[in-house]
């Protein structure tokens, strides 16, 4: 007769890609529970509003995290606008969405990447960052910045888009759609990465639901929720936007989500770029939030969905600033989704999430 | 047959120009509007301190009586928000990074009639 035995798994572990810290409870190989637990890289930074003016803390909140960087300044940025009653003007939301959903494919090429590498594709791991290379050189061309871009700034954007940089930007988007579908094939088609993938980590519709998943690791267990859904800002534009939905609810369902969001994000970055207005890309900001004035905001940034909280106090210091992030709550369904796996899947269940312990810990 | 679904985008790739380069013989062309260190064209300066007081990082130090304007490279987060709010516009950003040094180190702008 077999007995329970409890294996730490993290924070620091070969395959792990953030410091999180499981508790793994398995009888032979089969993991019977899991306990989650996180704080190892909290930095404080969201006191760090009362130190700095909200248009300063901007610079502080992309550095939560590297791979959505940009999200959160956007989503930070939204969050005081709506706080001080600012409209930004239309060329400045059409680009704030072109960065951002150019930082969704970064992030979707970089999880691909992880992903090929964590079951063993080298090759494919090397193709598809080589892909993700080219999303960095136009962040680098666009905003002077390959990670943290500095790009948004309270009432707007900080630089424009000339003709030629939304015609580089195309010609980029079109060089990479060819390749990225041979990559599409190989990830979706290939015998190896099924086998790997295939019923792994199942969460189903009811789970999903019930644990307040978001992001592609709900759409991928046929929870339709996107913030992009709203329509707020240049996503009011598009003239269609659909959220991504699997249904099976494992981790190939995960990556064939991630794998579809890179091409809906190549579409709509293409379809801003032939309607983009033309017009001043920021408005000048006076004064400061009203005390007792609260304003929250939700972005769908590449994991899922991120919900900004923001207090005024009549200064140009904000009172509080808070944020949940999407793997805050994606973690409860992720160990949902371990119970009953075998041990060796652990690893790639914990990575279909892709979680991020920056943006969680902040 | 399921596998080998990536054989010819590798096999291309060894026709292929290398998507690298040979770092450091060979280096890469930047970008014109790439963050990469801070120039103050001093003589156009007036030392009104509002690229100090916008600084995030608190980076730059401006001495009205020596007539000095220092910025601790080390330090600097490469926002660009002095450059965007210098009023006289003699902040530039400059496309190259700042040289690794094996020390913490200031660079001072110094105005050249308050030099001799």
């Amino acid at each position: 007769m077999s007995k329970a035995t409890v294996i730490p798994f993290g924070p620091q572990h070969p395959v792990l890609p953030e410091p999180l810290h499981l508790d793994l409870v398995v009888e032979d190989e089969t993991v019977l529970e899991v306990i989650p637990q996180i704080g190892f890289i909290h930095r404080g930074l969201e006191k760090l509003v009362e130190t700095r003016d909200y248009n300063s803390f901007i610079y502080v909140a992309e550095r939560i995290c590297g791979i959505c960087s940009f999200g959160h300044s956007l989503g930070y940025a939204e969050t005081v606008e709506k706080l001080m009653g600012i409209e930004v003007p239309e060329r400045a939301d059409y680009i704030r969405v072109i960065l951002h959903e150019l930082s969704r494919i970064h992030s979707h090429l970089l999880w691909l990447g992880l992903a090929a590498d964590a079951f063993g594709y080298e090759a494919l791991f090397m193709h598809t960052w080589r892909l993700r290379e080219r999303i960095l050189d136009i962040f680098e061309l666009t905003t002077g910045g390959r990670v943290i871009l500095s790009a948004v700034c309270v009432g707007g954007v900080n630089r424009d888009f000339d003709a030629q940089v939304l015609s580089t930007i195309k010609e980029k988007m079109d060089s990479i759609r060819s390749e990225y579908k041979q990559i599409c094939n190989a990830f979706l088609k290939d015998s190896s990465v099924k086998n790997r993938l295939v019923g792994v980590g199942t969460l189903t519709r009811e789970e999903a639901i019930k644990y307040d998943c978001v992001g592609p690791f709900a759409r991928a267990s046929n929870v339709a929720i996107d913030c992009r859904m709203q329509a707020s800002g240049a996503y009011s534009r598009l003239s269609d936007f659909q959220p991504i939905v699997e249904k099976d609810g494992d981790c190939y369902a995960r990556l064939k989500v991630r794998l579809l969001e890179v091409l809906q994000s190549m579409d709509i970055i293409e379809e801003l770029i032939a309607t983009m207005p033309a017009g001043d890309i920021a408005v000048k900001v006076k004064g400061a939030p009203v005390e007792g004035a609260q304003a929250s905001n939700a972005l769908e940034q590449p994991r899922g969905e991120c919900y900004y909280y923001a207090l005024g106090n009549g200064t140009k210091n904000l009172e509080r600033m808070r944020m949940r992030t999407p793997t805050t709550a994606n973690l409860a369904g992720m160990t949902m989704a371990m119970k009953g796996c075998d041990l060796a899947d652990v690893n790639m269940i914990v990575l279909s999430i892709d979680p991020c312990i920056s943006c969680t810990e902040r | 047959m399921g596998a080998f679904k990536l054989g010819g985008m590798t096999l291309k790739s060894v026709f292929k120009k290398p998507e690298t380069i040979q770092y450091p013989a060979e280096t890469k062309t930047l970008p014109e509007g790439m963050k990469g260190h801070i120039v103050c064209d001093i003589e156009d300066c007036n030392l009104c301190s509002l690229c100090a007081k916008r600084c995030p990082a608190k980076t730059i130090q401006i001495d009205k009586a020596a007539q000095t304007w220092s910025i601790n490279r080390f330090q600097c987060v490469q926002c660009g928000a002095c450059v965007r709010e210098c009023p006289k516009g003699c902040l530039t950003m400059e496309p190259t990074y700042t040289a690794p040094s094996t020390s913490i180190s200031v660079t001072t702008y110094a105005k050249e009639d308050a030099a001799s």
